[in-house]
């Protein structure tokens, strides 16, 4: 079964005089349950693939699948929808809304879908719990560190369970040791809720925990390798 | 009903976000909505005064005249109607009240002077309603009915004439034969009002003693009707004419004093632009404070839209956060205006600019006039000029691409 698809993706950017190609004809296949890096140096497309794949750009050419519904000729409002009810979102920073409590941040998409307050109350408490933020539910973003925020960014993300999470340089701004365990717990979280995950990053300990590793380079996947064989 | 929900929750946080933008623009609304609202009750409290006054010192709500003595209101231009009928035909009428005068222009003389003024021919008992001289604070008496053989004047008249209570003066006009009609009358009273004009211009006599004196026994030059509110006449209007016939003219007020009827409808429309007129001001501060809070939110606006929540939602959510605004200006304003207007019904003072307002009908007590429509008028403006403000910074953060939001520098 296959969480996404992206066939012959191509994307140009304009920068001052010239055309950058940050997607030169990508295809690519994620299975279900995946957990997948996506890794290329600064500007190798890596993150304009990945907002591809989460309907928030639009290739110039090419078509994106996600569960096997293609998202690049969807409306704003569809995208936004396919957004709120199928896909999590991981960002490199700023990833919560200041004005809202940590609990109010994980349930801030399940309160969008219209979830009942009860059940999105549960959910989010039992999350964080998982997530190892019990007891800082009622912490405002500003009150907690920079690894506690991405925990609660990841909590967010899964609490609705969507199918596919997307993270984009989830450990860029994270120590070591918090880096280690933001991983440990996407790794849990995949296995747990069979969740697919797809991760940009250029960080070798995102890399060595991914199932399988694409390298980009240039706009291009350059090399795919499975590392559970390895 | 959820969405609103969320909606509502971030607008409120967010308005508190930054407390000192926030209490700045809250105080400029409150004022505004306080000035509108202070300064539209003074207004109208002016312009109701001048009105009653107006309508209080000659014209009753509604008048009867013969056809042609709006245009020359001389003796030989009567109702043709006697006292009697008069009676029968308004008797049980179920109008509030009414009275027949004689009204003409006469000149009246004392030992050091003489002016010209309008002599009313009146019945005291009919006019007490409809009067504006207060019978009780005349200086000496007012008249004790249609048979009194005094005369009451005005005090300015009084100064003017070197005249006291007690002395006699001479009020001289002319007859239906177009000869002088002559008496002597002993001042009984002399009456205030609210302007200096008008206690030069009137002077008042028993209606029977004017008849006599004018030789038109049983004439009437104007009957004057008062209804409940001077706003609305047409009850009272539509009586009168179900109950006459073409040989009288019945006018409303306002047909008769247009200059009254004029400011009576400018009043509500300088209501509405003064409301407006201060919004503006108020418009582009609300407008530059919704801008700052969202280029301020630029990215936290990307993080919204990219986990799912619509543009339309956006759009919403910054549009409650200036209505939350409004509506708490609003709240304290209009509370402000009622505690300052409430204290100052009793009246205020405004003798040291008498003279300049007298020029204009007003007098120097000014009694503030807070109507419900005013505030509500202030509320609606407010509410919706301030909707439509709202709407091109919310409309612009509801334009956002989510990627190129997330990617502000921050």
């Amino acid at each position: 079964m296959t969480a996404v698809r992206c066939v012959d993706l191509c994307k140009t950017y304009r920068q001052g005089d010239q055309d950058i190609k940050a997607l030169d004809h990508v295809s690519l296949e994620v299975a279900k349950g995946g957990f997948v890096c996506l890794s290329a140096p600064s500007g190798g497309g890596k993150t304009t693939l990945l907002n591809a794949i989460g309907g928030l750009d639009i290739p110039d050419s090419g078509e994106v699948y996600v569960d096997e519904q293609r998202i690049d000729n969807l409306s704003k409002g569809d995208l936004a929808d396919l957004r709120l009810r199928q896909i999590g979102f991981v960002f490199q920073a700023y990833n919560l809304i200041p004005v809202l409590t940590a609990a109010e941040n994980v349930e801030f998409v399940m309160q969008v879908q219209g979830v009942a307050t009860a059940e999105r109350n549960e959910k989010a408490q039992a999350i964080l719990k998982e997530v190892g933020l019990d007891g800082l539910e009622n912490r405002r973003p500003a009150e907690m560190s920079g690894g506690q925020q991405q925990r609660v960014a990841v909590a967010r993300a899964v609490a609705s369970r969507p199918a596919l999470i997307l993270a984009d340089e989830p450990t860029a701004n994270l120590d070591s040791k918090t880096s280690d365990e933001l991983m440990e717990l996407f790794t849990e979280l995949n296995e747990n809720h069979s969740s697919t995950f797809i991760i940009a990053s250029h960080d070798q300990r995102v890399m060595n925990y991914a199932k399988r590793l694409i390298r980009m380079l240039d706009g291009r996947i350059v090399e795919d390798i499975d590392q559970r064989a390895a | 009903m959820r969405l609103f929900g969320v909606l509502l929750q971030l607008a409120w946080r967010n308005l508190w976000r930054n407390h000192r933008r926030t209490i700045v623009m809250l105080s400029a609304v409150s004022v505004g909505v306080w000035a509108m609202i202070f300064m539209t009750a003074l207004t109208r409290g002016m312009v109701d005064q001048m009105i009653v006054d107006g309508i209080k010192t000659l014209p009753g709500h509604v008048q009867m005249h013969d056809p042609e003595y709006l245009d020359d209101p001389s003796i030989n231009n009567l109702i043709s109607m006697s006292d009697d009928e008069l009676e029968q035909k308004f008797k049980d009428s179920g109008i509030k009240a009414w009275a027949s005068r004689v009204k003409v222009p006469a000149v009246i003389t004392s030992e050091r002077d003489s002016r010209g003024v309008t002599l009313l021919g009146i019945d005291p008992v009919a006019e007490r309603d409809l009067m504006f001289v207060d019978y009780e604070e005349v200086e000496g008496r007012f008249l004790n009915d249609a048979n009194d053989k005094g005369i009451v004047i005005g005090r300015k008249l009084s100064e003017t004439l070197e005249t006291e209570i007690g002395k006699r003066v001479v009020v001289m006009s002319q007859d239906p034969d177009n000869d002088i009609a002559d008496r002597g009358f002993r001042v009984v009273g002399i009456y205030s009002a609210s302007t200096g004009a008008v206690e030069e211009a009137y002077v008042f006599v028993g209606k029977l003693t004017a008849q006599k004196m004018l030789g038109i026994e049983g004439g009437t030059s104007e009957v004057v009707f008062v209804g409940d509110d001077y706003r609305n006449v047409d009850s009272v209007y539509e009586s009168v004419v179900a109950a006459v016939d073409s040989t009288v003219v019945v006018n409303r007020w306002y047909d008769v004093d247009t200059y009254l009827g004029t400011m009576m409808n400018v009043m509500d429309g300088f209501v509405l632009v003064w409301v407006v007129v201060i919004f503006l001001a108020l418009s582009f501060g609300l407008v530059n404070t919704l801008l700052m809070a969202v280029f301020e939110r630029v990215r936290e606006i990307g993080l919204m839209l990219a986990l799912g929540m619509k543009p339309a939602s956006i759009l919403g959510q910054i549009i409650i956060e200036s209505m939350l605004l409004l509506a708490l200006g609003l709240a304290i304003g209009d509370l402000l205006a009622i505690a300052s207007i409430l204290p100052l019904t009793g009246g205020i003072d405004i003798s040291f600019v008498g003279e300049g307002m007298e020029m204009f009908g007003a007098a120097s007590v000014l009694y503030p006039k807070l109507y419900s429509n005013d505030i509500v008028l202030a509320n609606v403006v407010v509410l919706v000029l301030g909707f439509l403000a709202s709407l091109s910074p919310a409309w612009r953060a509801s334009r956002y691409e989510p990627v190129e939001a997330l990617a502000k520098v921050g």
